[in-house]
């Protein structure tokens, strides 16, 4: 049964690959076709029209509430599937703050907690096809690491006063070097939020634009159109993994600038 | 074929995505090859691990990012 059901799509596959094949060899599909923003109802994209951006990251939140909310309401004493993953998210989350930013970095746990499940979640849901990836845009992710950056300078400079600046005077150095050594911890700090939203959008972006420039090659190859699915499917499998790691690198990233902001000493 | 001097800084761009290759290769082997001779301290420094990739790996995502403003924005 699952033999002549796989013959049936392939053959399916290689005779639709044969009727729409492009006229000129290149590819069908253009890889940055589906970063585009565009109004859902109408052409014109304003200040408060509904895009294809804010479907995506309303539905994320929504999944979220649905996880979290839904998980939590029955607090049963054997846990269900949503409990359990809402358990095991918390816990995983509540542990990385703790060992990496330290037991006083416990009380943002909350914030570090809404990065991490937001961007998991836009991340995952940006896998469904046809969908669209807010993570892959750097208007979204730089206004994520905007905030982590304010909120380290702002709980740094009130937790230890003008002892904050202690961060860039790295007292284990040599005298002669340390002024050097603080120009280059200065230009590293303020760099933080740059590579801080380009590594996620960088990373969703170019893993999108992959499945695509596979998926586009499907059209040049006539009667061997069925060959990218094997392509594809590898690097979808790479891509849950990414959009995985990519969440948890950004949340472990804000938890490590957290630890220099409470505890500035080198 | 069509094009001019940006696709070509596009391509030699993209060279950087083979150094943050080798540069996240290092990280990893590196992290493996200790893991292998102390298991036991391996699961406490994963964390570590994916800091030293994240880090290695940004720069190879710059260079990624060069190339599509050659390509789209020059």
């Amino acid at each position: 049964m699952g033999k002549i059901f796989f013959y049936v799509v392939l053959a399916v596959v290689m005779v639709s690959g044969l009727l729409f094949a492009p006229e000129h060899a290149g590819l069908a599909i253009h890889p940055m076709d589906q970063f585009v923003v565009s109004s859902m109802f109408g052409d014109h994209v304003g200040m408060f029209s509904i895009t294809n951006a804010t479907v995506w990251l309303a539905l994320a939140v929504l999944s979220t509430f649905a996880l979290l909310v839904l998980g939590s309401s029955r607090r049963a004493i054997v846990p269900g599937r949503a409990q359990s993953v809402a358990e095991l998210t918390y816990g995983f989350i509540y542990k990385m703050v703790e060992d990496v930013a330290g037991k006083d970095a416990v009380k943002f746990f909350p914030y570090i907690m809404t990065l991490f499940i937001f961007i998991l979640m836009s991340n995952s849901l940006a896998l469904i096809p046809m969908s669209f990836s807010p993570t892959s845009h750097i208007a979204v992710t730089a206004i994520l690491a905007a905030l982590v950056f304010i909120t380290v300078t702002v709980v740094g400079f009130v937790k230890n006063g003008v002892g904050f600046l202690g961060l860039f005077w790295v007292s284990s150095a040599p005298l002669p070097l340390r002024p050097i050594l603080a120009i280059i911890e200065v230009i590293s700090y303020f760099v933080r939020p740059v590579s801080h939203s380009i590594r996620l959008a960088g990373n969703i972006m170019a893993g999108h634009a992959v499945l695509k420039v596979f998926a586009g090659f499907a059209g040049a190859l006539g009667l061997f159109s069925f060959f990218p699915i094997f392509a594809i499917t590898a690097v979808y499998a790479l891509e849950v993994l990414v959009a995985f790691i990519q969440a948890y690198v950004f949340t472990i990233l804000t938890c490590v600038y957290l630890k220099d902001a409470l505890h500035p000493s080198h | 074929m069509e094009g001019d001097l940006a696709h070509i800084g596009a391509g030699l761009a993209a060279i950087g995505s083979g150094a943050a290759a080798i540069g996240v290769g290092n990280v990893a082997g590196n992290f493996l090859a200790g893991a292998l001779r102390n298991p036991s301290a391996a699961a406490s420094q994963t964390a570590t691990l994916f800091i030293g990739i994240a880090f290695a790996e940004a720069l190879g995502i710059f260079s990624f990012l060069v190339a599509l403003l050659l390509m789209f924005a020059v």
